[in-house]
């Protein structure tokens, strides 16, 4: 007690200690008398459905929404902690890495790791060296080989995901805070990230992660907390044995989920889209073939998924064959019900009877500041309205009939997506998608940052189109929800589809090897 | 469904938009008081209408314009260019006032063409086309007009601007005409208002109770028919008040209406995914400046019509009061946000202000800057409205 050295930090106790955290936003209450306990050192998971209140508690820990704006309180390293910016939080060491990714594409590597924490000389100038220097030595440590000089958008966004990781450990970070950072990792990458967290923690770093991928969170998490509808349920030591997934699950939807997927007997019937010789190039690269001559049928009333790792080529299949909205040089044919359509713009596809939702709904799925019923309508116009009118009272009850049919949590219609969480925004995409009474519908990694229960609704959702007779084609890097949902898969690598099985017949192991086929020879 | 969390979010939701309306009675009441009323007289009234309504024509289509995501600097420039086409027309070359405002309505939209192709088809940022639209159709102005101002107009054309319906009904100090349009206006307005009320019902949607939607229609129509007498006792109906009148119902319905109005907000909320949505974007952004050409024209036409010339320098600066009338009323400089009404207010606010203040014989100088500090303040006000009602930061 009396050595002079002693600071609050190096005590034992938890680090972090939140109690009754209650936050409300017009219309929602997000939280109400939370309560987080972390323990010094460790990993941290939290856990819960869309829209429990999970990126809105760490939010208000690390002061984006500032003290004042939330009841209850904040106690780090036994003193109590008022953030009012971000800033402050990290003055503490408490770094959040936010879902969605924050660099700045066209800045260096180490310019975005000391961006407003520069390395400076003589005042006001920036100090390169030392720059390059510290940021080459935080590079090694989170595993990256990349020169600090390359710009970030020259990297992927496994690679961009340790970069932020390095910039919180440029500021000294003690409490790091990592919010659905493995969403948009395929799973190499996500194994990768995760060796880190466990270095990070041997070397003293305790994390909070959220996650929606349980395996992860089995695999690397010390205690794991739940949220439901914006209250702490319960706090899981990992060492038990009965902290499995399961008991997870019932914990985040208050019930116990028996399938991952719905029960479905596949009816299939005539071919609804057959596309033959499918070749697309890079866009901007003349010469460079992303998608080479591809081969695949979709019949009604079946689901059909298409596998392959990051780059294979999924994604720019499916935009190309959706308008031409990717790529160049696209030559093949496209065939609905065994005739020939034009899919030269996105208007064209859609009159042929094609839907495409995206895997990115922030970017390209939705409009973010425009509302529920607005984004639910904008591909289905034609359908609302007569000679160019829109008919308003029809859009908001095909709105309201898509919130309730769709399960969509929303206070009402007319607020704007970007307040919903992450999993009741897809609900939006998919609605709007819907309503276009499609007759093949292509969805792009449909569940990516959406928890177990609203899986298990887009996988029912997917059920009842197809029951309707509708075709339905699915990208996932997921290989257990490919084998829980499709009756066919393809295999991509490299821009090849290198093989086609059947479910019934279907292993990880098998389609794994048919993914990575090209890279083998 | 009418939980008293909906009801407050509707509030939070109009706060914006109705912030700025009551912004709007509250200047007009102060600058109404420190004039001793005569901001309110008759003939101000009337007066206040003919020097603003170019700048308020002007607004409509930069509304349109900035949702879009874009922005438009060169309508100054349009303005002249089309009044001075149609002088060379009328003027030099004695034909009939109606050749001239066809002319000049051609001109804008050959410019709306032109500047539409290099946006939408080429893909140059509006800022820069309209730019060099800006320098452009200045200098075609110069040279067509040979540096010299242009008049003056024939009778017919002049009325355009500064001609007034009145007597045709027969006047007993008031003109009746005036007061029947308006009278007609006010019933147009009530029965669409029920109508739509009764659809809404109709679908189940939430209306407010008869008593509170009677009130809301009288009220209108009391201040409405105030205007009227205003005029009627005056000079009479100002023909601009009738063109004025009938873009801004008309593009209101276009905005709110419209599937083009529609793909105009999705692109300027979203380009991406209105793209993906299968929204034509190089169509609707040409079609953006096509309509903005046109209305511009329009605006060309009434400022002739209304200095009774066309200057080398006519239209200077317009371009910053419509893009101020747009913001003051709400829109977001980011685009997908913004609506004519708003756009209007906006514009009106800023013609009080000049009006009061130039009743109140504050100086030019004085006036800018009064000006400017408006509208930062407003656009801040928005801000600062947004941040309270808790919008999401990314
Ligand atoms: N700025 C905001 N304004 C209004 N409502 C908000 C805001 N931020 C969050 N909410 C609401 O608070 C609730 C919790 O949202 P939050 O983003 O914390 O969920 P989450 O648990 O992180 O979900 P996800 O797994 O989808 O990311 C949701 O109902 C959301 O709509
Ligand atoms: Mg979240």
């Amino acid at each position: 007690m009396s050595e002079p050295t002693e600071s609050p930090a190096d005590g034992d106790g938890p680090i972090l200690e939140m109690r009754g955290i209650t936050k409300t936003f017009p219309g929602v209450k997000a939280l109400s008398d939370v309560n987080l306990s972390v323990d010094r050192g460790e990993i941290h998971a939290i856990c819960g459905e869309n829209g429990a209140g999970k990126s809105t508690l760490m939010k208000v820990l690390s002061g984006v929404h500032p003290h004042g704006t939330y009841e209850g309180e904040i106690v780090l390293d036994g003193a109590p902690a008022s953030f009012r910016t971000i800033n402050d939080s990290e003055a503490r060491g408490v770094v959040i890495i936010h879902q969605e990714l924050a660099l700045v594409p066209y800045l260096s590597i180490a310019e975005n790791i000391f961006l407003g924490n520069e390395r400076r000389r003589a005042g006001e100038f920036i100090d390169w060296h030392r720059t390059n220097a510290a940021a080459a030595e935080l590079l090694a440590r989170v595993g990256l080989t990349e020169s600090p000089t390359a710009p970030v958008s020259t990297l992927g966004v496994g690679k961009q995901q340790l970069v932020e990781i390095a910039k919180a450990l440029s500021k000294e970070v003690r409490l790091l805070i990592l919010d659905e950072p493995t969403a948009a990792l395929n799973d190499q990458d996500s194994e990768h990230l995760l060796d880190i967290l466990r270095r990070l923690r041997e070397e003293g770093v305790t994390c909070i992660i959220i996650s929606h991928k349980l395996g992860e969170i089995a695999s690397i998490a010390d205690r794991t907390t739940i949220i439901r509808d914006g209250q702490t349920i319960e706090t899981l030591d990992m060492a038990e044995p009965e902290s499995t997934q399961d008991r997870i699950i019932r914990g985040m939807v208050g019930r116990s989920l028996d399938n991952r997927f719905p029960e479905r007997t596949s009816v299939i019937g005539e071919e609804v889209l057959r596309i033959e010789d499918w070749t697309v190039h890079h866009p901007t690269q003349p010469g460079r073939v992303m998608v080479d001559k591809a081969n695949l049928t979709v019949r009604a009333g079946e689901v059909v998924g298409i596998a392959g790792l990051m780059g294979a080529g999924r994604t720019e299949l499916a935009m190309s064959v959706f308008g031409h909205s990717y790529g160049r040089d696209i030559s093949g044919r496209v065939l609905v019900h065994g005739r020939e359509v034009s899919v030269k713009n996105v208007s064209r596809a859609i009159d042929a009877g094609i839907a495409y939702v995206s895997e990115d709904r922030k970017q390209l799925g939705l409009n973010l500041i425009e509302d529920v019923r607005r984004n639910t309508s904008a591909a289905g116009l034609p359908k609302l309205s007569r000679a160019g009118w829109v008919n308003e009272h029809e859009e908001l009850r095909v709105a309201e009939e898509y919130r309730e049919s769709m399960g969509t949590r929303t206070p009402n219609v007319l607020v704007p997506v970007g307040k919903l969480s992450g999993g009741n925004q897809q609900k939006v995409a998919l609605s709007k998608w819907i309503y276009t009474d499609p007759e093949v519908l292509i969805l792009d990694e449909p569940t990516r940052g959406i928890d177990v229960g609203a899986k298990y609704e887009i996988y029912t959702l997917i059920n009842k189109m197809v029951a309707d007779g509708k075709a339905v084609l699915v990208i996932s890097s997921e290989l257990p929800e490919l084998l829980g949902t499709c009756d066919r898969i393809y295999a991509l690598a490299a821009g090849r589809i290198t093989g086609e099985v059947d479910v019934a017949s279907a292993t990880q192991e098998g389609l794994m090897s048919l993914m990575t086929q090209e890279a083998d020879a | 469904m009418t939980t008293i969390a909906n009801l407050k979010d509707l509030v939070t939701q109009n706060v914006r938009s109705s912030g700025i309306a009551f912004a709007f009675i509250v200047i007009v009441g102060m600058f109404a008081f420190m004039t001793d009323g005569r901001l309110l007289s008759p003939g101000n009234l009337s007066n206040l209408v003919l020097q603003y309504s170019y700048i308020l024509i002007l607004a409509i289509g930069m509304l349109i314009v900035i949702v879009g995501g874009h922005i438009d600097l060169s309508v100054g420039s349009v303005v002249a260019l089309t009044g001075a086409i149609a002088a060379v027309v009328v003027v030099r070359e004695g034909f009939p006032w109606w050749v001239g405002v066809l002319a000049a309505v051609a001109t804008g939209l050959l410019i709306g063409m032109w500047q539409g192709f290099w946006v939408a088809y080429v893909g140059i940022p509006a800022f820069i086309v309209t730019l060099a639209g800006m320098l452009l159709f200045r200098g075609l102005t110069l040279l067509v007009l040979d540096n010299m101002s242009l008049s003056p107009f024939p009778g017919e054309y002049g009325q355009i601007g500064r001609g007034f319906l009145n007597g045709l009904l027969g006047g007993y100090g008031y003109d009746t005409l005036t007061l029947v349009i308006f009278g007609i206006a006010v019933a147009g307005y009530a029965v669409a208002s029920y109508r739509n009320r009764r659809a809404k019902l109709s679908y189940n949607q939430d209306v407010e109770a008869i008593w509170l939607f009677a009130a809301k229609v009288v009220l209108v129509a009391a201040v409405v028919m105030w205007f009227a007498w205003q005029l009627a006792t005056s000079r009479g109906l100002p023909i601009v008040l009738i063109v004025l009148a009938a873009l801004i119902i008309a593009y209101t319905m276009i905005t709110k209406h419209s599937i083009f109005g529609r793909h105009v907000y999705a692109i300027g909320g979203n380009l991406a995914a209105a793209q993906l949505s299968g929204v034509r974007v190089k169509r609707v952004n040409f079609l953006i400046f096509l309509n903005m050409g046109f209305l511009a024209s329009i605006a060309g036409i009434v400022f002739s019509s209304r200095s009774n010339a066309a200057q080398p320098g006519a239209g200077e600066m317009f371009e910053l009061d419509a893009i101020a009338a747009c913001f003051i009323g709400g829109a977001a400089v980011t685009g997908g946000i913004g609506t004519i009404p708003g756009a209007m207010i906006g514009g009106l606010i800023m013609a009080v202000m000049s009006n009061g203040m130039s009743l109140l014989g504050v100086d030019q100088s004085v006036q800018q800057v009064v000006k400017g500090l408006v509208l930062l303040l407003a656009v801040g006000f928005d801000i600062w409205n947004k941040k309270r009602s808790g919008a999401r930061a990314s």
